[in-house]
């Protein structure tokens, strides 16, 4: 395990290019995600009233707690990375254990607001009974770009949740180094600090009720 | 000079095993970049094919040869071929992958295995695009205007989702060469002593890594719309069409320095090698490529000046496209610069760039003329623009590559290629360039506009001319693949350095061995030093 790939000269230097190279990729899916901001820039001028009623709409307890246990599993995350670093896999696996269990909660709640939305007749598409019953012109494409960032956001934190499983699983087995859960960490990072970005713009910054 | 056959046999990265199966499970950084040129090339023939087909049909006006859906499905197939199967990826890629690691002195990519995944990813995409263009085929464009393409009956999803999957492999092929410059380069070679291939790579990288994405995004979002009617773009439901072509611009104009930014790169390249000096500035280059990539990001408004933005910003897209045209003339002047008093030797890969820096500037100048917004008025959407982009595009990145593919043929197969054949070719090419491409500046401005199968009977002489030019070009492509794939058997052996290029690749074997340098490389002396060298007497025997 301690050996480094034949075409570096240091195990030191391939982590140095790996960890690097996650930073690379990072900035590529933090321009996937600045399209969905973009959009919402744009709409958001067009339509400010529709887009202050939708914020409004949206459960902010839900939206919050998510952000809550998004927070708490990237720290466990880098508790965990930390135990590692410091030789201290069973601490580690356990760590990174609840970082995946809480972004299975995280799922759960972002999926029961989907039920919810649902259940209110709000669909992306301006389909549904909410927006037939009189919404504000621009609440259709407010709550499209919902369903649109939230879900794309939704499949990053299952990917990197599917990874940090599979790492906590090697960590068990005491095949995974350390190097490798930063990666892994460094991933599950920024699906949090989108997330971050998305709370206000979702949840908090709603206008006076129409 | 005496053959001596099968000089390499065994020591080189084509010896040793030479099963299907250790091609298609190496790591190794030349046989993948060797199968992206393969691949990328086939590619070209067949986006090549469909461009004849549509010129065929212009030969006279009204229906000759194919009815307008399906003119329309053949240039957006030519289109789609074209950029994202040839020239998005046939430099970086393919001379990108074999060149890369050499002139840096590694063994190879920093990440190998993603390297290899790269090019299945391609090949997927590739088959799921091709499977949408002959199975119904899009008839959109390659640019994918919303609401049209939300509302077409063609099968524009499986278009989509094969140039998206094809965005993965540009962007894990981007984040590897990014970080392979970054943790890879030999013990002593510094930044500003790495070869202009390597920085114009990386510029490229840099692009298709920022880039991508926001491709991958709208075409998703495309997607949406055609299958379930979103109305993301749709402005009953709040939307704005204009705000999708924002973001396919925001990718598809940096893509275009995709494509352009490793021409140069090769062009850096290929003029230092045979005017035997030192670039006339090898600063300039550094500095101009930098600023292509950065300046590049902000130029893309100036597709839509007919959509609807204000004059303000209309004024600025357009200074800020003429800034990467000045970065640009910077280019030109230093290979220029770099030609005169060099000890200059006339070969197929010189010629190609003589045409190339021809080419280059007549199509930049017409871009700095269409990025003026009162011209543009008149020119947009005209066959001025359709012949300005294949200035740029086949005049610079097609000839590039060919000056590519004559320059590193020794490298990358051991053998030398017909010189009076290339030679020949390389003038045939820019004939019939000119033939094809000069007559539809002149359409353009007569009002002929881009993607209509019919124009009136006044303009014919001209599609007469440009579709006798395609024909000249498409001989001169089929004769150099032709004398290339004799060459690969019957070519003369290659010395090492056939060229004697001062160019670090050049200090190996050709082909080169497995891991590429036997020892640690020898990059003391600087990749464009012809000091104190003997003149060559020239190429290995020629046939």
């Amino acid at each position: 395990m301690a050996e480094h790939a034949a075409h570096f000269e240091s195990l030191a230097r391939q982590q140095t290019a790996a960890r690097f190279a996650m930073w690379v990729f990072l900035a590529s899916e933090l321009l996937l995600f600045a399209g969905l901001f973009f959009l919402y820039m744009c709409y958001r001028l067009y339509w400010p009233a529709a887009f202050a009623s939708g914020v409004g709409h949206n459960h902010a307890l839900l939206g919050t707690v998510n952000t809550i246990v998004l927070i708490t599993a990237s720290i466990t995350v880098a508790m965990g990375l930390r135990k590692l670093q410091h030789g201290a896999p069973r601490a580690a696996f356990r760590l990174v254990a609840t970082t995946v269990l809480l972004a299975g909660l995280f799922l759960v709640v972002k999926l029961t607001e989907y039920g919810v939305h649902i259940d209110e007749g709000i669909l992306p598409g301006g389909r549904g009974r909410y927006f037939a019953e009189g919404a504000l012109p621009g609440e259709a494409a407010f709550f499209t770009l919902y369903w649109l960032t939230t879900g794309l956001h939704a499949i990053h934190v299952t990917v990197g949740a599917g990874v940090l499983l599979v790492m906590a699983w090697r960590i068990r087995r005491g095949t995974l180094r350390a190097a490798q859960l930063e990666l892994g960490a460094l991933y599950w990072h920024l699906v949090d600090a989108i997330w971050i970005f998305l709370w206000p713009l979702y949840y908090l910054t709603g206008g006076a009720p129409k | 000079m005496t053959p001596t056959t099968e000089r390499h046999a065994g020591e080189s990265y084509l010896g040793g095993e030479r099963t299907l199966r250790s091609w298609l499970t190496t790591r190794d950084h030349k046989r993948i970049g060797l199968m992206f040129l393969i691949a990328t090339s086939l590619f070209l023939f067949v986006g090549g094919l469909f461009a004849l087909l549509l010129r065929l049909e212009l030969l006279a006006p009204r229906e000759t040869l194919m009815g307008p859906m399906t003119y329309n499905r053949m240039f957006t197939a030519h289109g789609v071929v074209m950029v994202w199967l040839f020239m998005i990826p046939a430099i970086p890629s393919g001379f990108g992958n074999f060149l890369l690691p050499l002139m840096i002195g590694a063994n190879d990519v920093a990440f190998p295995r993603l390297n290899l995944a790269s090019f299945y990813i391609y090949v997927a995409g590739a088959v799921v695009a091709l499977f949408g263009l002959f199975m119904g085929g899009a008839d959109t464009g390659w640019t994918f205007y919303v609401p049209y393409s939300a509302q077409t009956a063609t099968a524009v999803v499986p278009v989509l989702i094969g140039v998206f999957i094809l965005g993965w492999s540009s962007i894990v092929t981007g984040v590897n060469f990014i970080a392979t410059v970054h943790t890879m380069r030999a013990k002593g070679l510094q930044w500003m002593q790495m070869p202009l291939f390597v920085w114009a790579i990386y510029g490229t990288s840099v692009i298709q890594v920022l880039a991508t994405p926001v491709l991958g995004l709208v075409l998703l979002l495309i997607g949406m719309e055609h299958l379930f009617d979103w109305g993301i773009f749709d402005p009953r439901r709040g939307g704005d069409p204009v705000i999708f072509q924002h973001l396919f611009w925001f990718y598809s104009h940096p893509a275009v320095y995709i494509m352009v930014l490793p021409a140069m790169g090769v062009i850096s390249e290929v003029v230092c090698a045979f005017s035997r000096k030192n670039p006339l500035s090898y600063q300039a280059i550094v500095i101009a490529t930098v600023g292509i990539t950065f300046f590049g990001f902000l130029a893309w408004g100036h597709h839509m000046f007919t959509a609807g933005m204000s004059t303000f910003a209309a004024g600025s897209f357009g200074i800020l496209s003429m800034v990467v045209a000045i970065f640009s003339a910077i280019k030109v002047f230093t290979w220029t610069g770099t030609l005169y008093q060099g000890s200059i030797s006339l070969k197929a890969p010189l010629l190609y760039v003589l045409a190339f820096l021809f080419l280059f500037v007549f199509g930049g100048m017409t871009g700095v003329a269409v990025a003026t917004m009162s011209l543009d008025v008149h020119w947009h959407d005209t066959y001025f623009v359709v012949a300005h982009f294949h200035f740029i595009m086949v005049g610079g990145t097609l000839t590039a590559f060919l000056a590519a593919v004559h320059y590193w043929f020794p490298k990358v197969t051991g053998r030398n290629y017909p010189e009076t054949w290339g030679v020949a070719m390389a003038v045939l090419v820019f004939i019939g360039f000119n033939v094809t491409f000069v007559p539809q500046f002149l359409l353009g401005n007569l009002g002929m506009p881009r993607r209509y199968y019919d124009y009136p009977e006044s303009m014919q002489w001209l599609h007469v001319i440009s579709t006798g030019g395609s024909w000249l070009l498409g001989i001169a492509l089929l004769t150099t693949v032709l004398y290339l794939a004799w060459s690969l058997r019957h070519g003369a052996v290659a010395t090492d350095n056939p060229w004697h290029s001062a160019g670090f690749e050049w200090r190996t074997a050709s082909p080169p061995p497995p891991y590429n340098f036997p020892g640690s490389p020898a990059l003391h002396r600087g990749a464009y030093d012809y000091t104190g060298q003997e003149p060559p007497e020239g190429p290995a025997a020629l046939p």
